[in-house]
């Protein structure tokens, strides 16, 4: 049994087909990315996986439940966090506070673990803890990707979904967010990767899914997939 | 230009000119209908200070509940006034259980008042803030259900406020009911020669104990920054596990609540008995307080509400009765049109509430 299964998943919005028949598996302790071009459907996937949007058929199991009985905010409390599209800081709320949401569902805010969580998220971004009282709106595009993967790594997830984190940073940022993703991931998290930046990101996964106007195209490990000369054609700038 | 007799040259900022005999030349009676009496506003400025703080305070409770739920939701739920005659209702209907009758001033020792104004004051928060709370489940939540667009939210809301003021008014009819009065105005001390009334004293800092209550919890308490998380970012607020339906009940349920306070408060000091459509007039001026602090800000509620009280007092001394609500409302339209936003501006969502 795979961690996460999605077996045939159908999404649409209004009228509008984006995801037509997904099947995939993120295997415990992995890292998989699904890589595609714009409006291939990866985000749609993520969404879907965390209950934003709903299926239109199919089905989605994780641990081996049925997650689309599972409310969107319950999901959370299952281990399944997200680093949405954008960032989706709170821009009215100051560093320390976007952390403190991704706690939300915890309830042992006053034990050592949280504060060992805390502890370790300032650890892995110390520029957070440098603008612990500025508001998120103020960070900038570097800043707020290291927020929202501290928040969400402060609900402890168990899978954690990054939807393209690398989106619009400069190449230090980019270095640094991949050296922690791998560094999550080696600490026992299942990580799932969108990304754009291709090359990377396949260097980084186990498994890796191509994903073209809504349906899996390719898949295999991220090592084949790098070496494979259409993958690089149309995804990798190699030419 | 050779100086007219009784003709007199007064700065503004001039404080020692400000004595109501040498502006009396001020008061302009060019037409019958409209006055201009400096003197008059400046003979009264303490009082009417004081009283617009205590009008003021009823506006910015009501104000609060306008300003949660359109955080939340960007919805101005005009049915939030009904929720506050419901409130009325309910300490009228209390005074009523508990023996009191219109007119006469009940012979009670201190204590007992203030103990049947507390209870009338808790039966008014508990049935305002559940009336809320179904308005939302059954007005608003079927539609979010099918995601309808702002403007049928907008109507409903209307619809809904509509519906409520008709129910009541079949049930209790159409005249005001009669003015229970448990604790009559007496004056506690004066500022300036105004006085101070017991119940003013009480008003003003009641709701401002209720602001802070307000304020803390939606900044300090958990649900609280979910209610801001909501505000800010409704789909990275479920990422993060806040259950925005629960979120949207509490808010309703909070409006509701400060909406029974302010009825209470309103059936303590203003001369007019509890009636269908007594909501109207106040839940507009609360909104436009709403608006002039800054929708969505809670803090802009408040300064909202205190300015809008007295600065309707100020206007209705300067220009006469009848303009007080023009005051108002010219007041709004001024704010605007150099701060969009309203004073505070929009701050729930965009910045610290």
């Amino acid at each position: 049994m795979s961690m996460l299964e999605l077996d045939d998943v159908h999404v649409a919005y209004g009228r509008i087909q984006a995801l037509r028949g997904i099947t995939l598996r993120v295997e415990e302790g992995q890292i998989v990315a699904l890589i595609g071009a714009n409006g291939a459907g990866k985000t749609t996937t993520m969404r879907a996986i965390s209950g934003i949007l709903g299926l239109q058929s199919g089905a989605m199991r994780f641990e081996g439940d049925d997650l689309t009985a599972v409310r969107a905010d319950l999901r959370v409390v299952r281990g399944i966090s997200q680093v949405p599209e954008g960032r989706g800081i709170f821009p009215g709320m100051t560093v320390a506070e976007n952390i403190d949401m991704g706690a939300y569902v915890r309830k042992d805010r006053r034990s050592a673990e949280f504060a060992q969580d805390l502890e370790r998220v300032y650890e892995l971004f110390p520029r957070l803890a440098e603008r612990r009282t500025q508001v998120g709106g103020t960070l900038s595009g570097g800043e707020q990707q290291m927020l929202a993967i501290g928040r969400a790594l402060m609900a402890r997830p168990r899978l954690l979904l990054l939807d393209e984190p690398s989106m619009g940073l400069a190449p230090q940022f980019i270095a640094q967010i991949f050296r922690v993703i791998s560094e999550i991931n080696s600490e026992g998290t299942t990580v799932l990767l969108v990304e754009q930046n291709a090359t990377q990101a396949l260097g980084l996964a186990n498994e890796a899914y191509v994903l073209e106007t809504g349906e899996v195209t390719r898949s295999g490990t991220g090592a084949e997939l790098l070496a494979d000369p259409t993958i690089q054609d149309a995804y990798l700038g190699v030419s | 230009m050779p100086d007219a007799p009784g003709e007199r040259v007064i700065s503004v900022l001039d404080l020692a000119a400000l004595d109501p005999a040498a502006l009396a030349p001020l008061v302009v009676h060019a037409e019958p209908w409209i006055n201009f009496d400096v003197g008059l506003l400046v003979d009264r400025f303490w009082a009417n200070t004081i009283n617009g703080l205590a009008y003021g305070s009823v506006y910015a409770l009501i104000a609060l509940g306008y300003t949660l739920v359109y955080g939340v939701l960007q919805l101005i739920n005009f049915a939030h006034s009904e929720i506050f005659v419901i409130g009325v209702f309910g300490v009228y209907l209390t005074f009523v259980a508990l023996g009191f009758e219109p007119g006469a001033i009940p012979n009670l020792p201190l204590a007992a008042i203030i103990l049947d104004l507390v209870l009338a004051g808790l039966v008014a928060m508990a049935v305002a803030g559940l009336a809320a709370i179904g308005l939302e489940r059954v007005a608003y939540r079927p539609l979010r259900r099918r995601n309808a667009p702002r403007l049928a939210f907008l109507i409903t809301a209307i619809g809904a406020s509509f519906v409520i003021q008709q129910v009541i008014r079949i049930w209790r009819g159409s005249n005001p009911e009669g003015t229970i009065r448990l604790l009559p105005p007496s004056p506690v001390f004066s500022i300036f020669g105004a006085p101070v009334t017991n119940l003013q004293i009480v008003i003003i800092l009641a709701s401002i104990a209720m602001f802070v209550v307000t304020d803390r919890f939606v900044n300090g308490s958990r649900l609280g920054r979910g209610i801001r998380a909501v505000a800010q970012d409704p789909a990275t607020a479920t990422l993060m596990g806040v259950n925005r339906e629960r979120v949207i009940t509490i808010t309703f349920l909070v409006g509701g609540v400060l909406a029974g306070v302010a009825a209470l408060f309103y059936l303590m000091t203003i001369p007019q008995g509890a009636v269908y459509n007594g909501g109207f007039l106040l839940g507009i001026k609360a909104f436009t307080a709403a608006v002039l602090g800054g929708i969505g800000n809670l803090r802009g509620a408040l300064l909202g509400g205190l300015i809008l009280g007295v600065a309707e007092n100020y206007g209705q001394s300067l220009f006469g009765g009848d303009w007080r609500d023009v005051v108002a409302f010219v007041l709004l339209v001024l704010v605007l049109m150099f701060r969009p936003t309203g004073i505070l501006g929009e701050s729930l969502a965009r910045s610290r509430a």
